[in-house]
């Protein structure tokens, strides 16, 4: 085949294995023999799930859409890492050429309280969702695409909005914190409106209810450790979250309601 | 409930009341540090400092004002760490290294809190509630803080017990001060790695500062 080097790995795999939400789990070790070294993490699960299936086993439940790091579903910790040990990186786009022959590979699902387990390394990030229902849109319309310039945007808002749009919503920063905190995603989602002109009006009601649904869902408060940000496949920065913080006290003197 | 009762239940506003009272006493420990150095003066400039400290009525504005942001400190930092570790109840098999891994000193904050805890409890009783002796100095008859100094400093015991919670200390302070002010909201692309650097340069200088006096008494004095 074109463009492939055509070199293989084996390695010996422990892979979190747990057949609902209520069943006990446990690691189940398998052997991953001839693997390319061009293939990808989650290519290397589907040569493992064909044996399964092939010998009439369960295959291994994961989450994937896209496979080119944009839609956020490829969720798993490799070796005590989201998305494995490369930064800027979703499990999707990381290669097996990463890895050595004869190594030990461990994968486990995202463990969070707010992230409920589905099946081996399946999780539930709907809490992620309901974050997002609770404040993280514009509620007016806004009509047909603005003339260029009618609408007055500095360039380093528009880059530092773009830059946390990128968050592809995946979870890694939940999985990646020692308090499984959520500040990262929240702060990113914040951010990508509190720094356009459009996101102004309803700025302050919006981080109060976000931040409020975030605590619901059961997600821990932050340490400021910076794992989020270094397991991030979309390396968001910490900056937002320190903007959240403040959006958040200052939401909180501003606010004139006498009930929330 | 309204935006400012949830504040004081909401992960973030307790989190920016650990990082207030954490900031208040960063201040004092170093104010306390710079008041000790003053051993190196004298033993009636340290004695005549001590006295000076506790011989105006702003003292009780200030301890009252210590007992409040250390209370609130501990309490509200062991609530959050509760509240994190059941954010995640099921542990991971394996933990990341590299790039990817959290440090060790902001794995352990709740561990060295509970240290300085203790330290303090004990450093009272040494010290504020300890023997008190008597020196006089041109008329003026002031608590001999030196001399009961002299005596603690000479056991080895306590010389290693300060060692290590000063040391503790350091660390607690070296992601303390800078992460207190990114709970607060500062944080810029340039400033914010200097801010972290001055963090640590006052964690260095905080502890090395305390830990400068039991040395002086054991070896020097
Ligand atoms: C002189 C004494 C102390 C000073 C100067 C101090 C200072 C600080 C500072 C500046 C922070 C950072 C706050 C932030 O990240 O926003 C902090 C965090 C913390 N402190 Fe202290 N502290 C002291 C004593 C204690 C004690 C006695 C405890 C005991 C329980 C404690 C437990 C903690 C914990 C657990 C955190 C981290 C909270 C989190 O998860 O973010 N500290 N401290
Ligand atoms: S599968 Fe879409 S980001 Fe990995």
């Amino acid at each position: 085949m074109a463009g492939t080097t055509g070199k293989t790995l084996n390695l010996k795999l422990r892979i979190w294995r747990q057949s609902g939400p209520d069943k006990e789990g446990s690691f189940v070790d398998y052997e991953a023999k001839n693997i390319s070294t061009d293939a990808s993490f989650l290519e290397m699960l589907d040569v493992i799930n064909v044996e399964l299936v092939k010998k009439g086993e369960d295959p291994i439940e994961f989450d994937h859409d896209c496979r080119e790091g944009i839609c956020g579903s490829c969720s798993m910790v490799i070796n005590g890492s989201p998305h494995g040990p490369d930064r800027g990186t979703a499990t999707c786009q990381l290669h097996m050429r990463r890895f050595q022959d004869g190594q030990t590979v461990v994968v486990e699902p995202f463990r969070a309280k707010a992230f409920p387990l589905v099946k081996d390394l399946a999780v539930d990030r709907s809490s992620f969702d309901r974050i997002i229902q609770s404040g993280g849109y514009i509620s007016v319309n806004t009509g047909n695409a603005p003339d260029a310039n009618s609408l007055p945007v500095p360039k380093e808002n528009a880059d530092m909005a773009f830059a946390a749009a990128t968050c592809i919503g995946c979870g890694a920063c939940v999985a990646a914190c020692k308090n499984a905190s959520a500040s990262l995603f929240v702060s990113a989602k914040l951010a990508h409106l509190a720094l356009l002109p459009q996101g102004q009006a309803e700025r302050d009601q919006r981080t109060l209810k976000m931040v409020a649904q975030m605590d619901e869902e059961g997600f821990g408060a932050c340490t400021n450790t910076g794992a989020c940000s270094a397991a991030c496949p979309k390396e968001i920065s910490l900056e937002n979250i320190a903007r959240m913080n403040r959006d958040y006290a200052k939401a909180t003197l501003k606010d004139r309601k006498t009930s929330v | 409930m309204t935006a400012k009762t949830s504040y004081l239940t909401s992960t973030i506003g307790q989190k920016q009341v650990v990082a207030l009272s954490g900031l208040s006493l960063s201040l004092f420990v170093l104010a306390h540090m710079m008041g000790n150095l003053l051993i190196f003066v004298s033993p009636q400039a340290y004695n005549m400092y001590g006295h000076a400290l506790v011989s105006t009525p702003l003292i009780y504005v200030a301890e009252a004002g210590l007992v409040l942001f250390f209370a609130l400190h501990v309490f509200l930092a062991i609530r959050l760490t509760w509240l994190n570790r059941g954010a995640r109840p099921q542990a991971y098999a394996v933990s990341a290294k590299g790039e990817k891994a959290t440090h060790f000193v902001q794995k352990t904050l709740l561990a060295q809190g509970l240290v300085i805890l203790v330290f303090v409890i004990l450093h009272l009783i040494t010290f504020k509630y300890g023997k008190v002796y008597w020196v006089t100095y041109d008329g003026v008859t002031v608590r001999d803080l030196h001399r009961l100094i002299i005596e603690v400093f000479s056991q080895p015991g306590y010389l290693t017990w300060y060692l290590v919670a000063l040391v503790v200390l350091g660390l607690h302070l070296s992601h303390g001060v800078s992460s207190a002010l990114q709970t607060f909201g500062a944080a810029h692309p340039q400033l914010t790695p200097l801010l972290k650097k001055i963090g640590l340069g006052y964690a260095l200088i905080v502890s090395l500062g305390f830990i400068s006096l039991p040395i002086y008494v054991y070896f020097i004095y």
